[in-house]
């Protein structure tokens, strides 16, 4: 599986993104400054977590109106897969690549720390290798978390089985609704969530949780 | 031109003797810009000029000592080619008048000084002092504090990985907001600040100059009173966005050889970075003003070389690099601008439109500025037994102690910080000291802030050396050898003899532990005047401790892992009562002699903790600290969510044995078979320990002949009383 990492200005898990992908995959991603028009010939685009643009007006906003997302779009409608994690999520909520929005959290504070969710779809290429209805934690660490969309949205998202994480129940950590913690698109080659897979690949850091998300990826796209 | 009045001098902060010496140094009157350059530098917070002398007398070698005091931040060779650079700096005034800003900026101060010297930032940590919580500004200075703290270093991307937060009434006035900055680099990239050589172009870096901050570093040099709030604006603005292309863009600078000297433009801006580095390089700079990138319109001279805009830096460049240096920054869409030349002149000049505003011989800034030999007087430090009345049961004091402000858990702030990015953080906040991998390898970097201003009230040179030995123990517990400290060193007006005497008497007792236990001071800052209406704080020297693990697999953590092991003491238990939480919190009362530190003890007791820890013998150790061993024993519970069993160990007196604060102590456990062979290792190494208890298969904390409490009763009380706090719930004035 051939990867390349999205850098804007102020991403600050674009090395940790790169590390994960290093450490599963053998090979280093390729790193695409936010500038660049043309992506590389690659299987998987991650758009990573930090502060795109130190995330002033909305996080995720300006981001999305970089030059490097007209060809992340192009790779996505193509049918490459797209997985924005964290600050990659505002980016495709922001960029309509996904439906919905990414809210100030409920307690109105940014909030780090280990969540629990299920997966709830494995019918696609980011989590085929877990099992349907697995418990998996992955550590949270952002502000703006609190997935919003209308009831006919979300219904949509549900009928479709395009939730595919949801924070089980207790540990939400940002009022998102329907305990949403991450989304597909509708062709299912877009996935978007608040907590860091790419953080728990190592077991001196936590646990393995996140490895699960990388094995599927190397199984379908390599 | 502006008439230098003495109203102008005074509202400067400079004495009458202050002024008569810079008149005498220029041999006429200084013009208003130059008095505003004599201002910031000669402020107690750029020039040292109360602690200069007091601070020659601190431990800073060691054969692993790269950089001592005098550059941005110290720096240790931690083996491979590898080193760290660390410092802790504080950011108390701006953070009372306020919170959000003051701390953020403060962050982003001290990360400047890590990345200035080569280094990439990997973790930060903050030492915070608020006023009582039913004080009413606390609530509002915790909340802006805190979110400023996260605000700043989770856009950076460094993760904060642990710190200290205490109340006392004796902060109302005055918080306390000390952050660190721990970075690494390798031992042959690191840059230093001597702007060597002539003819060489001045650049400037970062953000534009606006006229925030300006006379930032004079107001941390003053009282506060009831109109420091309209100091409002002297308040800098923080814009971590910029700060983090700014790392990048200096890190991608860096890698190549076009710089001679860099350095921070932190207080008093322009005017020290450009002073300082001429003097360390024993050279002069000419800047034109003109050419200073600017964001406001019609700024003067004046405000330009005092203003304290954030995320700027200044360089040295060699001669011909400028264009490379300038594709760099344009890359990262930062402001670069060649403002200057170094000359051969140790002179300091600044043009602006034309004409020449200051003339000023660097050595008038740096050596000769002042420095004072001020009066002190010690108080009597306290002596005798307190006495106590055992007012209740064993078990509901440790729930009374665990749910305390200073004793309950942290979370509610540590869960604002992004601790996990970098994905290196092996140790999170919540144990000893925290432990950063150092990338790509085995080692780990273990970082703690200590310090415990009630035992420094009681006692300032027993409190300092305190102060240092927690610090050492708290790296010491989690298997790392500590190797270097920085200090930050927080007092009230040292024009009083009796603060002075509290700087001399903390500054002395951090000397004697630092020499004790091998672990010199690189780097620090003095914060002085911390005091309103004429009431100081508690004499506050925070301590920030580094140490080397050599393998993250080979690391201890306070909670147990599994019932059926014995518990081990390694330390005495006498019963020091004088200055422990137990008095204040249950018998309401601050006295008594803090606890003594006996260091060579001290010594012995952490590197045979730490070897145990090398060897993999053990793998669950916790400092005894703030509180005594019964909340220790329910902190490794809560934290493992495994039970424990508890005795007094043959002891008589259950009160002083739980709850005293006797220092140089450890708990661990081992494997029943394994604790014997400890045990006769250390009756071998003469080292006072005992068996006190074991784990056990219930989620409870059982006392000999007291009972138990459920963990789940316990946490709740430990997790509560943050949130509930922050929440708005009415809390009753203390005692």
């Amino acid at each position: 599986m051939k990867a390349a990492v999205i850098v804007f200005p102020a991403s600050n898990c674009d090395r940790d993104a790169a590390v994960a992908l290093e450490q599963m995959t053998g090979r280093k991603p390729r790193l695409v400054w936010h500038q660049e028009k043309d992506l590389p010939d690659v299987d998987l685009v991650v758009l990573p977590g930090g502060f795109s643009y130190g995330d002033y007006l909305r996080s995720g906003a300006m981001a999305s109106q970089s030059a490097v997302m007209r060809a992340v779009k192009a790779h996505a409608e193509k049918g490459g897969a797209v997985l924005g994690i964290c600050n990659g999520f505002q980016v495709l909520t922001e960029s309509h690549m996904l439906p919905g929005a990414l809210m100030r959290n409920a307690e109105l504070k940014f909030v780090c720390r280990p969540v629990t969710m299920t997966v709830e779809e494995t019918q696609n290429a980011f989590t085929r290798k877990y099992a349907n209805g697995q418990s998996v934690t992955f550590p949270v660490a952002h502000g703006d978390g609190n997935y919003f969309a209308d009831e006919e949205t979300l219904n949509r998202l549900e009928g479709e089985g395009r939730v595919v994480f949801r924070y089980a129940p207790g540990q939400n950590p940002n009022g998102s609704a329907r305990n949403i913690a991450g989304i597909l698109s509708e062709k299912r080659n877009v996935l978007g969530l608040m907590p860091h897979p790419e953080r728990v690949v190592d077991p001196l850091l936590g646990g393995t949780d996140g490895r699960g998300m990388f094995e599927s990826l190397i199984e379908t796209l390599s | 031109m502006t008439k230098i009045t003495p109203e102008l001098v005074a509202e400067h902060g400079l004495s009458d003797d202050e002024y008569g010496r810079i008149k005498r140094l220029l041999n006429r009157e200084p013009s208003f810009v130059e008095l505003g350059i004599f201002s910031v530098m000669w402020s107690e917070h750029c020039s040292y000029k109360s602690t200069r002398i007091h601070l020659r007398k601190l431990p800073t070698k060691a054969p692993w000592v790269l950089q001592g005091p005098g550059e941005n931040a110290g720096v240790i060779d931690i083996g491979d080619g590898d080193a760290c650079i660390f410092k802790m700096e504080s950011h108390n005034h701006p953070s009372f008048i306020e919170p959000y800003q003051g701390a953020a900026t403060g962050v982003g101060g001290i990360m400047r000084d890590i990345f200035t010297m080569g280094a990439r930032p990997v973790a930060m940590m903050n030492a915070l002092r608020f006023g009582e919580p039913s004080h009413p500004k606390t609530r509002h200075l915790v909340s802006g504090v805190v979110s400023g703290i996260g605000g700043y270093g989770n856009c950076m991307g460094v993760p904060t990985v642990g710190g200290e937060v205490n109340f006392h009434a004796s902060y109302n006035g005055n918080i306390l907001v000390n952050a660190m900055c721990v970075g690494l680099a390798r031992t042959n990239r690191i840059f230093r600040s001597a702007a060597k050589g002539a003819g060489n172009p001045v650049v400037y870096i970062g953000s534009k100059t606006g006229r925030d901050g300006i006379h930032g570093a004079t107001m941390a040099s003053a009282e506060f009173s009831e109109d420091s709030e309209e100091k409002r604006p002297t308040v800098q603005v923080g814009d971590p966005f910029t700060e983090k292309l700014l790392l990048e863009a200096c890190l991608e600078l860096m890698a190549t050889d076009a710089i001679i000297a860099i350095q921070d433009m932190g207080a008093a801006g322009l005017t020290s970075s450009s002073a300082e580095m001429a003097d360390k390089g024993g050279s002069g700079i000419e800047l034109n003003l003109d050419h200073v990138p600017q964001r406001e319109t019609d700024m003067t001279a004046y405000e330009m070389m005092l203003s304290e805009s954030q995320e700027r830096m200044l360089a040295v460049l060699k001669p011909g690099r400028e264009a490379e240096a300038e594709a760099i920054f344009k890359k990262w869409e930062l402001d670069f601008a060649v403002i200057g030349i170094t000359t051969d002149t140790h002179r300091l000049v600044v043009k602006h439109k034309g004409e020449i505003v200051a003339d000023l011989p660097v050595t008038a800034l740096s050596d000769e500025a002042p420095l004072y030999e001020r009066p002190f007087s010690k108080r009597a430090t306290a002596t005798g037994t307190p006495s106590y009345d055992a007012k209740l049961p064993i078990l509901e004091s440790l729930r009374t102690i665990l749910s305390a402000p200073d004793m309950c858990s942290r979370r509610w702030v540590w869960e604002q910080y992004d601790y996990t990015v970098m994905a290196d953080t092996v140790q999170c906040p919540g144990g000893d000291a925290a432990v950063v991998r150092v990338h790509n390898s085995n080692k780990g970097l273990a970082i703690s802030t200590d310090v415990t201003p009630r035992y420094c009230r009681a006692d300032p040179y027993e409190g300092a050396k305190q102060a240092v030995a927690e610090a050492w123990r708290n790296i010491s517990a989690v298997g790392a050898k500590p190797l270097a400290l920085t200090d930050n060193l927080n007092f009230g007006n040292p024009e009083k003899p009796e603060i002075m005497g509290e700087i001399v008497s903390g500054i002395d007792g951090i000397g004697e532990a630092c020499r004790a236990l091998d672990f010199p001071v690189i780097g620090g800052n003095c914060s002085l005047y911390n005091e309103t209406n004429g009431e100081a704080i508690l004499p506050t020297p925070a301590i920030g401790g580094v140490g080397l693990l050599r393998d993250v697999h080979r690391m201890a953590t306070i909670a147990f892992k599994h019932s059926g092991e014995a518990i081990l003491l390694v330390g005495d238990a006498k019963g020091h009562l004088g200055q422990s939480i137990y008095l204040r919190e249950i018998e309401g009362r601050e006295e008594g002699p803090c606890p003594p530190v006996d260091l060579a003890a001290e010594k012995r007791a952490g590197d045979f903790v730490r070897q145990l820890i090398e060897d993999g013998r053990v793998d669950t150790v916790h400092d005894v600290s703030d509180g005594g061993i019964l909340v220790a024993v329910a902190e490794m519970a809560l934290a493992g969510d495994i039970g424990a069993d508890i005795g007094i160990a043959g002891m008589t007196q259950s009160i002083p044995f739980f709850f005293g604060e006797d220092q140089g102590r450890y708990l661990l456990t081992a494997a029943p078979e394994v604790a014997d062979r400890i045990e006769h290792e250390l009756r071998e190494a003469g080292l006072v320990h005992a068996i006190i208890g074991q784990t056990i298969g219930e989620k409870v904390l059982r006392v000999e002949r007291e009972g138990e409490a459920t963990l789940a009763s316990l946490r709740a009380l430990h997790e509560s009383w943050f949130p509930k706090y922050m929440s708005g719930e009415e809390i009753p004035a203390s005692n």
